[in-house]
């Protein structure tokens, strides 16, 4: 194999970190959750990566990938009906200025 | 010349040879061969659709008792071309507001995942740009690019009738893209292969006695209502109606832009009716095709142009559907009875029963649920269509 | 080689993607990017050899996710263009904290061997997915097939509007 391994880990800390900074420094509830699929992307990577490089004969790391990928598919359409939700209650989907519980 | 010397593989090897002796490395050959085959296939897309553009618009004009094109070229043959330069020389008009970069984009899209499409379909059994062995995923994953260009035209527009149009695609697509696949993954069960060549290679039994439409009629009447409403077509062309959202996604385009629309939405039509043909009439199959490899390529052309017809015809003599009357047939009517197609299918074939048996208790679930379905379909429309109207409904005063 | 340079570039692709979704002002931009993000993941699948997961990325990530969060910009956008900027106050921290982190990870990653095999992938890979649902892994694929249910059910209930 000519790419190695690490190449692929590091692509995928890299991504990893992007969605990071996109869950921390975002404004808006549907930015951030576009940082989350960030994440999950990087962690997928990391999954089949490792099945690639470490144990190609078992199909372990594909199923994990897919069920991360039911998981994602699960939390974007009810954080999408969330934020769908909040808009129509209280027309804005700003993180900062959804503190109704604020002390 | 022997028709039975042409072998497509032939052609194939002599390049192959041509490349190897220029002194290439090997992965240089390989890139260059599939670049090759890429380009091919494009060239074969988008001559294909000048001939189609010309066929639906006589084949409608027929329909309608009109002529058709009939002034540019042989029986109007080069009509398409001239309006083609026509497009060209329009003025290229972008809206002041509209979002450049996926304005311009979007066209480019449109037309691109339908080409992408044509690389797993088989033309005959050697004639495919690549087998790979999750075809039939790989056919839905490519439809999903096609939703994606729409809602970016829809949007970058800056135009409400576009946005309506955009809104009405992710509805549209996305709903008939369920039963279409439930319709698609029933003769990949019973095939037990992804690949398409592989479902074009199970249908192989004597004199066509071997195609899935004849065991699988249901699954190929869901299949082909789900792809008539994937191609945008009437019954189902919503995001384009004229009367009511005036063009819908592609209002704002011009020129060539609004051409390369046109000229995917006809190569989409033709690529279902080529995955239609793949799936259920056996692809390349037909008599003789053993002895001469050629003729798959004929066969095929000849069965997805008479798929592409009745589609054409569809097109020309239904008027449209509503849009909530289009959801609900999809989610109350083909859904459901995909599911439990799909169900039945998979217990029939658990059962392991002999060869034929197997295919006459396919058969038989199949009709049975088909007559099941528009039974129960044709008695609750019928009391919609009776129930009794009043001018008022009287409210009952509660105690 | 040819591999590598294909990989060198579909990262250089994946990662600027990444970053325009989540510096991109306009949300409908960041969507975009975050379709190219997902067709570059793809590819990058595609080099694993993972066709299936390749293939089920575009199809779940690009043609449900992305399709459904376009779908949630397009709904709120009156929103849009009235925000004071698209990043909050917390901004430079978070780069520096995501900057430290993926140079600690690129470090720690470098550093370890990890025992790798190239042995090539069994051509039955797909059969064994799916044998593998249905079989060892039966519990797991029931509970996501019900976290979906759930998903679908709880998503429509959210979002409907009540009428009265």
């Amino acid at each position: 194999m000519a790419i190695p391994l690490s190449w692929y880990l590091i692509v995928a800390a890299a991504l990893f970190c992007i969605g990071f900074y996109g869950v921390l420094a975002r404004r808006n509830a549907v930015a951030i959750l576009m940082g989350v699929e960030l994440m999950l992307n990087a962690v997928n990577i990391n999954f089949l990566a490792f099945w690639r490089y470490v144990r190609p004969e078992e199909p372990l790391g594909q199923v994990f990938a897919i069920f991360v990928l039911a998981v994602a598919a699960a939390e974007a359409a009810v954080g999408l009906a969330l934020i769908i939700s909040i808009y129509r209650t209280r027309k804005t989907i700003n993180i900062d200025n959804i503190d109704l519980l604020r002390g | 010349m022997d028709l039975s010397s042409i072998d497509l593989r032939a052609i194939g090897a002599w390049f192959h040879g041509l490349l190897i002796s220029s002194g290439m490395s090997q992965t240089g050959i390989h890139v260059i061969e599939a670049l090759v085959g890429a380009l091919l296939l494009l060239i074969f897309g988008l001559t294909l659709v000048i001939f189609l553009i010309w066929l639906e618009r006589k084949l409608a004009g027929r329909i309608q008792d009109r002529l058709g094109p009939n002034r540019v070229g042989p029986y109007g043959l080069l009509q398409t071309v001239a309006d083609a330069l026509k497009l060209l020389t329009k003025e290229d008009v972008t809206p002041l507001d509209a979002d450049r970069v996926p304005y311009n984009l979007a066209p480019g899209l449109a037309v691109f995942h339908v080409i992408m499409a044509l690389a797993v379909i088989p033309f005959s059994n050697r004639v495919i740009g690549a087998d790979i062995n999750v075809g039939v995923l790989y056919l839905m994953a490519v439809g999903a690019i096609g939703s994606m260009a729409a809602l970016m035209a829809g949007w970058a527009s800056n135009n409400k009738y576009a946005l309506i149009g955009g809104f009405r695609v992710v509805a549209q697509l996305l709903s008939y893209e369920i039963p279409l696949v439930l319709a698609m993954i029933i003769p990949v069960m019973v095939s037990g292969t992804m690949r398409m060549n592989g479902l074009a290679v199970a249908q192989g039994s004597i004199f066509g006695f071997g195609w899935f439409v004849w065991t699988l009629p249901l699954a190929f009447l869901i299949f082909f209502v789900a792809s008539l409403a994937e191609g945008e077509r009437a019954p189902f062309d919503l995001l384009e109606a004229e009367s009511e959202i005036v063009a819908g996604y592609n209002i704002e385009y011009s020129g060539m832009k609004f051409a390369w629309f046109f000229l995917a939405f006809f190569m989409n039509s033709w690529v279902l009716a080529a995955i239609g043909t793949t799936i259920f009439f056996g692809g390349w199959q037909g008599p003789f095709v053993d002895q001469l490899p050629a003729l798959g390529v004929i066969y095929f052309l000849g069965k997805t142009m008479i798929l592409f017809f009745v589609q054409a015809w569809v097109r020309a003599t239904f008027p449209r559907l509503r849009i909530d009357q289009m959801m609900s047939f999809c989610w109350k009517f083909l859904v459901p009875m995909a599911l439990v197609l799909f169900a039945a299918v998979a217990i029939i074939l658990k059962l392991n029963l002999p060869q034929p048996l197997e295919a006459i208790t396919l058969l038989v679930a199949n009709v049975a649920i088909l007559l099941t379905g528009v039974t129960l379909l044709g008695r609750t429309q019928r009391k919609a269509l009776y129930a009794p109207k009043r001018a008022f409904t009287p409210t009952i005063p509660r105690l | 080689m040819l591999q590598q340079v294909i990989f060198i570039l579909m990262a250089i692709f994946t990662l600027g993607m990444a970053l325009g979704t989540v510096t991109a002002r306009n949300l409908f931009h960041a969507a975009l990017f975050l379709v190219g993000t997902f067709a570059g993941v793809a590819v990058l699948y595609v080099l694993l050899e993972a066709e299936f997961l390749a293939v089920s990325q575009v199809v779940v990530y690009i043609g449900a996710i992305a399709t459904l969060i376009i779908f949630a910009i397009m709904l709120s956008r009156s929103m849009m263009g009235k925000e004071a900027g698209a990043m909050n106050k917390q901004w430079l921290f978070a780069a520096g904290g995501s900057a430290l982190l993926f140079i600690v990870l690129a470090m720690l990653l470098s550093k370890v061997p990890f025992a790798t095999q190239v042995a090539p992938v069994p051509p039955d890979t797909i059969e064994q997915i799916g044998s593998s649902f249905v079989g060892v892994y039966v519990i797991p694929f029931e509970v996501a097939s019900v976290l979906l249910l759930v998903a679908l059910i709880g998503a429509i209930m959210l979002a409907r509007e009540r009428h009265g």
